[in-house]
Order: structure tokens, then sequence, then C-alpha cells
């Protein structure tokens, strides 16, 4: 067992590029122009362009210094609940590389990416066996995204039959806060559904709001609280029962993959986070991607063009790959074809790499992770929704008798190198601590991290100002995030803030 | 934790006090919320409002909240300070933190302090 142990790091702040900066300094020199100087037009001129002056070498230390200031999944164990933060394995960025990928553009005629439409093809195909759905789109940027497409898709399938007076969506309280801002960026009324006291929907509740005014519900299955939902069928026929479709948020499909097909249960829609589940990076690093898979009743709404088989193949000729539209879409969500090189690609290499019992495997993985943690820390931290969890967790951050927060707990795993886990997330418990520690992590790993805990806990108890104070390792000490979210710098540097610098 | 006799308050943690017609955040509700850093109040001076209907969205360092009428009226006057001062919500959660103030005053399913006091105590764990 590893000894978990506290880090001493020197407090060095890193000036500002523009600090660093001094008149004169280039990084590039150019060789002689073998063609004669043109002067740009006066008028196009500005008089002065305050931008930092310095060598290459400068501006790379400057950089390198800085990434050292941050924490990452490559550099450390980051379980961040209900963002599935799994280390993204490197042959991913070999092949979204490759030349073949790297040097094309989304307006080449299809007859010279062949090779990226096959791939995005077979994408859309794995996509839906994975799922049990019909049809995949994946253009959406992000989950976010994806979550506004299959809502406009719901609401388009309403509307095309006519049935015009559907205007609620039923979201249950343990929700991501994306689900009731996709469906009101859409202009629908948001009907906040309950959990009862096992952390499933309250199906007394959800019958009362089933009406034939409900467009449908958004369920993220396992929940938030990273709990299957025990009653899923009962759920899903309430909602169709009244005519309303059921949207799954995918964000938690790390613990389903080659177990639980949503398609298969009823779900109608579905987002799947490619960025979560299937090892493209987020966090910062992104771009996300949020594909969308929908059953065949829902598959002529999706966005377009989706990629399709334009000729048929036969033993010696591959088929030729196009663009299809489908017949009803609610039409184009972003330009071009979604997040190819940074998403699809990634996405495609990792489950080819798995494959179908890998893939199970990573959930199998994801969700003995997290019971082994819920095991080791039950005693220690209360768990309000305890039972057998899926791939993650939520323990209160909080001590009877004890001004200690959940806020303080993060900071001061800080002090012993771990990334804090999720907090005051979800909302329906007290002082949550949301960890999901994903199927990439071994036992030594596992346990480090519980035996962190369980010392904060003894700290919480005999030296609350430890935790008070944290982090008292890290570059920076704790942050005012009063002062950062009431006194709000939004505007951009602007050259003429720069002055005569 | 404050909770004035002389108010009515409801589960989704409001106030309403009766003979001013004013609305508000409980203090039971701004200590769970922490440091609110940002209040928006959603209705106008002439609107009329029914309980249980959106009249302001704040947030703070921890979460987001919606604030639901405590009671249905026609407003009369909205608190247009919080905006600039959203740390009210905070320290004088019943006084200068008061929301909108309506006429007309129609409550339901409301409670008085001793039971909304219980019903705090019963939800945390």
């Amino acid at each position: 067992m590893i000894e978990a142990t506290l880090t001493a790091t020197a407090k060095v702040v890193e000036p500002t590029i523009f600090d660093l900066s001094s008149p004169g300094r280039v990084g590039v020199s150019f060789p002689e122009p073998d063609v004669p100087r043109t002067e740009l037009p006066k008028s196009m001129l500005r008089a002065d362009l305050p931008l930092p002056e310095l060598a290459e070498v400068d501006v790379v230390r400057h950089y390198m210094h800085l990434s050292k200031f941050n924490y990452s999944v490559d550099g450390g164990y980051y379980p961040l609940g209900s963002c599935t933060m799994k280390y993204n394995p490197k042959i991913d960025e070999d092949t979204c590389r490759l030349p073949g990928f790297l040097h094309t553009h989304p307006l080449q005629p299809i007859e010279t990416v062949q090779g990226n439409l096959a791939l995005m093809y077979q994408l859309q195909e794995w996509l839906k066996e994975i799922s049990g759905f019909s049809a995949v789109t994946l253009q959406p940027a992000a989950g976010a995204h994806g979550e506004f497409t299959g809502v406009l898709i719901m609401r388009a399938y309403h509307k095309s039959r006519g049935d015009v007076k559907r205007t609620k969506m039923l979201i249950p309280d343990s929700a991501h806060g994306t689900n009731p801002a996709s469906s009101g960026m859409i202009g629908l009324q948001i009907v906040q559904i309950p959990s009862d006291a096992r952390g499933n929907v309250d199906l007394k509740a959800l019958k009362e709001h089933c009406d034939d005014t409900v467009v449908g519900m958004m369920l993220t299955n396992p929940n938030t609280l990273g709990l299957f939902d025990e009653n899923i069928e009962e759920v899903i026929k309430l909602v169709h029962d009244c005519g309303g479709l059921m949207y799954g948020d995918g964000a938690n499909l790390n613990a389903l993959l080659g177990i639980v097909k949503p398609g298969d249960i009823g779900f109608d829609v579905m987002h799947f986070n490619l960025h979560k589940t299937f090892a493209v990076p987020h966090g910062g690093g992104g771009p996300g991607s949020g594909p969308v898979g929908v059953a065949a009743h829902l598959a002529d709404f999706l966005p377009e063009p989706l990629v399709g088989i334009l000729e048929e193949g036969d033993d010696e000729t591959p088929p030729l790959f196009g663009f299809v539209k489908p017949a009803k879409s609610i039409g184009r969500m972003k330009a071009f074809h979604g997040h190819f090189g940074g998403g699809h690609v990634r996405a495609f290499t990792y489950i080819a790499m798995h494959g179908p019992d890998g893939l199970k495997d990573i959930s199998q993985y994801a969700v003995l992770n997290a019971n082994y943690l819920l095991a080791r820390l039950r005693n220690t931290y209360h768990v309000p929704f305890d039972r057998i969890c899926m791939h993650e967790f939520v323990a209160e951050g909080q001590f009877a008798g004890s001004d200690v927060r959940a806020l303080d707990i993060a900071k001061r795993l800080m002090d012993y190198n771990f990334h804090p886990p999720t907090n005051y997330f979800p909302l329906i418990v007290h002082e949550a601590l949301m960890i999901e520690p994903t199927e990439t992590e071994n036992k030594d790993t596992l346990d480090a991290f519980a035996d962190a805990l369980i010392k904060i806990a003894d700290e919480a108890k005999t030296k609350p100002e430890l935790l008070h104070n944290a982090p008292s390792t890290t570059q920076f000490g704790r942050m005012d995030e009063v002062k950062a979210a009431r006194d709000l710098v939004l505007c951009c540097w602007l050259p003429e803030d720069y002055g005569d610098q | 934790m404050n909770t004035p006799a002389t108010l009515k308050y409801t589960k989704s943690d409001e106030w309403f006090d009766a003979s001013s017609g004013a609305m508000g955040l409980t203090d039971y509700a701004q200590s769970q919320l922490s440091d609110i850093v940002f209040v928006e109040i959603l209705v106008d001076v002439g609107d009329t409002v029914e309980t249980g209907s959106p009249i302001a969205s704040v947030e703070s360092v921890k979460a987001s909240a919606e604030i639901y009428a405590s009671a249905g009226g026609k407003v009369t006057a909205v608190n247009k300070d919080l905006s600039n001062k959203p740390e009210t919500l905070n320290s004088d959660p019943y006084g200068a933190g008061w929301m909108v103030k309506i006429e007309g005053g129609q409550t339901s399913d409301v409670m008085d302090a001793a039971a909304y006091e219980t019903y705090c105590a019963g939800r945390t764990h």
C-alpha cells in the first residue's frame, strides 16, 4: 500500500508574458526575400500593436512553467465525478495525426476523403450497436449540444404528428444542469421530478405530471448519484403511456458498455459523450463530441447530413460513402461534420482497440473500482443513498459537530497530490463529494486515495485548521471564490489597455 | 438558524410576510447556498405572480437556484438593490434581502415558523 505523503513545492510566481517582453526581441528570423518588398497601404497599418516581444526559448519556457502549475490526468489521479476523467491512451494521439486524417478539409470532394467517411460511417454503426439505437448523428459538438439536438428532434416529432400542445419536459432533481438548460433554450417548461428515498425517480410524483402536455423526460441512468434506477422500465412506461418520449443523457454510459443498451430498454433518444466514455480528452483540453442516437421512429428527424453509403460495393469494389439527408431533418446543428479528428478518430480508435469484450471490461472495472472505494470509505464518510453503486458514488463531506465542509476536504486532498472529486453536486446531497474513479486506476492508486480521505477525516477532528487553510503545499493557496464570482472582469485584453508597452 | 415567528414559509425555502406583502429567501436557504454572488429578479412592478411561479434566480459559489413566489398577487415593488449587493441575502435575508412585495397575498401550502424549523431539521441527514 502506498502511504499518502505531502509534497512540498517551491512557491514561484510566473510573470505574465507581457512582463517578460523586451522591445526588439524576436522569435523567428526570416531570410532576405528573393522578391521585391511591397509596402502595405498606410490606411491598413495600425500605429502600435503592443504584442509581447520574446525569443522562442522564452516563450517555450514560459508556457512550460505554466503547464507545470496544472494538474492533469497524465500527472495524477482525477476522480472528478460525473466527468469520467479516464486516462486516454496515447495511441489516439497517433491515429488522429495520421496524414490522411490530419490534412483533409471538410469541403474536399467525397471521392478524395473516402477513408474519413468510412471511419465516420463505421463509428455511427458501432455507436448504434453499443446503444441499441437505429440511427446516429456525429454532428453535435459536445454533450449539451447533443441534448439540444435531441430535444429539437423530440419537439419536431410531436409537431410532425400535429401534437402541438406538448410543452413540458420532465427532469429529475438529480439531473445534470445542462438538461433543464437545453430544454429551456428551446422554450420548454421544466418540471422537476423528485427522487425517492433510494435515489430512484419518485414514481408517484412522476405519475402526477404525466399528461398530454409532456414532450418527454430527460433521464440520466445511472443517475448522478451513481445509481441505476431500479424502476427504469416503469419510468419509461409512464412517460410513453402519456405520449412522451424518453431522452437518455449518456453522460454515464461508462457504466453500461456491453451490459445495457439504452435503446433496447425503451429510450427514444440519447447523446453520447465521446469525451467521457470513449477516451476523447475534455475539461479544457477538448473539443468534446456529443453524437446523438435515436430509435427508428425518430430517425427521419436527425440533423443533416449523415454519412451514408451512396453506392453499394461488392467483393472487388468498396462502397462509395457520401452524405445523406434524413427525410424530415431538423437541419444542420454545426458547420461541417462535428469534431472529426479530435472526437471521431479518437473514439473510433478506442472502440476498435478494445472490441466488444474489452468495452464490457471497461464498464465492469469502472463499476468495481467505484464499489471498492465506496466499501473503503462508507464507514468514514456518510453515504446518503448507500447501495451497490455503478461507476461513481456520492458521499457527504461533513461530520457531526464539526465546521469542516466538503470544500475544505476537497482543498485538503490537493495537499495529498490528488485532484479533488466533484463537490456540491448533485444538489440533493448535502456537502456532496462525488467520486468517480474510472476503470483506468489500479488498486494501489485507489488505496492511496482512500487512505488520504480517511486521514483527512481524522484531521477534521484533530486539526481542522489544516483543512480550513488548505491547500498549503500547492503553488497557490486557497482561492477567493466569492471575489472571483462577484468581481467579474469579463472584457478581453484590448491593445489600448497596454498603452505604450 | 433564524426563523421569525411572524412569517410564513414554503417547502422550497421562501418566506412571506402577510403584513407587508414582502417575500424572499429564508435564512436556512442562504446558509445552505453559502456566499451568494448573483441575483436576478425575474418580475416587474405590475406583474401578477402565482404561488410557485419563479420570481428570482440566485447563484452562489456552490449552486444556482430559482426562487418561487411564496404567495400570489400583484407585484407592487421589487428590490433593485439586490443585483448590486447580492451578499445582502446572506447578511439580512428577512430585512434588506426582501425580493418582491405584492398586494393580495393569497397563500397556500405554507408553514408557520415552528413547522418550518421541524421541516428543515428533518432535511439535514
